[in-house]
């Protein structure tokens, strides 16, 4: 028996007395959100190849998503990109699972559990502004759903394709398919959302008491399902939008070509 | 049966020290095995709160190589092999004695809690589906690792006001109760500091019951504060409706 240390208190920026690799998770976190945001701020700045229309196609970049352009008819000296660009951006930002993430990855707030944070910072979580705002969550989630029902129309879209008359057809390209993919994807997501999760049957004290408390009920039992890997539906629709984009992308500047399966 | 190192702290409230103790280790054994081997090999003043070795009475809490865990459902085999093993008391409580520590704190939040108030003419026969939710929170056994890992209390240590989220979930327990009569949503976002969660789950990651603490209770909780303060539709609704309970007197 001997005596090797006199301190108990671990204290100051990433002091722990963990030994397991506790800052792969947050980097992680850091290297995807900061890919993904200088990729996209790329992608909506540049207001262009976002609309295959090449062999009939209509794949429209999910960053640009309702057309603006063609619906409002109104120029814009920006990129319309911006004009839609903030709604997933709110709804990310304020979802539960993001929070977690960059309070973590970025603020540091704590890196990880049981790791020292920064000294001398002021705490107040989220009861003042900026982070007050967090409580709007629900509203970015109804635009979002906005938004979302217009990808939707995007997705089925891309499974007409014109004829040299204009003529509409069936048809089935691979990026058909990615956009299909993408849109289920971030149904997912938003079919997971915390918000949407309280409004549909959490807010109920009863489930079993009225008619439509057990029909909320069965909707709340469905939400939880997809509730339970929110953060992987969350990942997965992050990437599969921005790799969406960049298959138009590619496809528009003449890099790739888009395959019809038939 | 082979030789392991353990890095024990020593000391009270005034300061002390990490000690090595070296001890034979059994196939099966947990970290509360150790402890118990080292007070009866080397140091039978060494201060250990247990009761029950079967991961229900919450009581042997404690930080093993740095995450806070039950000493009875740690076990050996499940930790790095080669290196020695560091056990401390909970970093967020006042030290009283070794791996003692003091938690009274959690039990005067306990009291600020109204307890269940039942509906006038309540009917006690619930379904299943009213059940399960508030059943999962039952399950706390009081271990306090939530409480010792939140940064809030741990970092910023705001302890005179917020209740943790041991306390969050008790307050969900009774929020969600379809028997319950009170309305506590507006002292757990003022006296209870709800807002200061910022919902980084360290307390779901350390719960041996694996209770889904924030998804589960804190996050409902946060919701049902946006329906009462910060969503101006519900707000209106309530009012037209006059859907509030009454909250708890003073």
């Amino acid at each position: 028996m001997s005596e090797i240390s006199s301190a108990v208190d671990d204290k100051g920026l990433g002091a722990t007395g963990r030994r397991d690799a506790w800052w792969v998770g947050p980097l992680l976190v850091v290297l995807g959100l900061s890919a993904f945001g200088v990729y996209s701020t790329w992608a909506a700045w540049t207001g262009n190849n976002y609309l295959l229309t090449a062999g009939g196609a209509d794949y429209l970049s999910p960053f640009y998503s309702p057309d603006l352009k063609s619906l409002l008819g109104i120029s814009v000296p920006f990129s319309y990109a911006f004009l839609i660009l903030w709604v997933p951006l709110g709804f990310r930002a304020s979802c539960y699972y993001y929070r977690k993430s960059y309070y973590r990855a970025f603020f540091l707030d704590p890196a990880a559990c049981a790791v020292g944070e920064p000294k001398g910072r002021r705490y107040k979580g989220e009861t003042a502004f900026p982070f007050i705002l967090q409580n709007f969550h629900r509203y970015f989630f109804y635009l979002a759903t906005i938004v979302l029902l217009f990808l939707w129309y995007d997705a089925g879209r891309a499974f007409f394709f014109a004829d040299k008359l204009g003529q509409l057809h069936f048809g089935v390209g691979v990026g058909s398919i990615v956009m299909l993919l993408n849109v289920i994807a971030l149904s997912g997501f938003s079919l997971g959302c915390n918000s949407l999760r309280h409004l549909t049957g959490g807010k109920l004290d009863c489930f079993s008491c009225s008619a439509a408390a057990r029909t909320r009920y069965k909707l709340w039992g469905g939400v939880t399902f997809f509730n339970l890997r929110h953060m992987e539906w969350a990942w997965i629709s992050l990437f599969s939008v921005g790799l969406t984009d960049l298959y138009i992308r590619l496809c528009c500047m003449g890099v790739l070509h888009d395959i019809r399966i038939f | 049966m082979s030789k392991r190192t353990f890095v024990v702290w020593r000391g009270n409230k005034d300061g002390g020290n990490f000690v090595e103790y070296p001890v034979e280790v059994e196939e099966g054994m947990v970290v509360l095995d150790a402890i118990h081997q080292i007070q009866r090999t080397s140091a039978p003043d060494l201060a250990c709160r247990w009761n029950c070795k079967a991961a229900k009475c919450g009581s042997c809490s404690a930080e093993v190589n740095g995450k806070p865990r039950l000493m009875c459902k740690t076990r050996l085999d499940d930790l790095p092999g080669e290196e020695a093993i560091t056990v401390k008391p909970l970093k967020s409580f006042p030290i009283i004695r070794d791996l003692v520590t003091d938690v009274s704190w959690n039990y005067t939040v306990n009291k600020k809690i109204p307890p269940f108030t039942p509906k006038k003419g309540a009917d006690f026969i619930m379904q299943q589906s009213d059940v399960d939710r508030v059943q999962e929170f039952r399950k706390c056994i009081e271990c306090f690792l939530c409480q010792n890992v939140c940064h809030v209390v741990r970092e910023h240590n705001q302890k005179s006001h917020f209740f943790g989220p041991r306390f969050f979930i008790r307050v969900a327990s009774l929020e969600m109760h379809p028997m319950d009569a009170l309305n506590r949503i507006p002292q757990i976002k003022k006296e209870g500091g709800l807002g200061r969660c910022n919902i980084t789950k360290c307390c779901t990651e350390v719960c041996p019951e694996e209770i889904h603490i924030t998804d589960n209770g804190i996050i409902p909780l946060k919701e049902r504060v946006v329906d009462q303060f910060f969503d101006p539709v519900q707000i209106v609704i309530r009012k037209i409706t006059g859907a509030d309970k009454p909250q708890p007197t003073e």
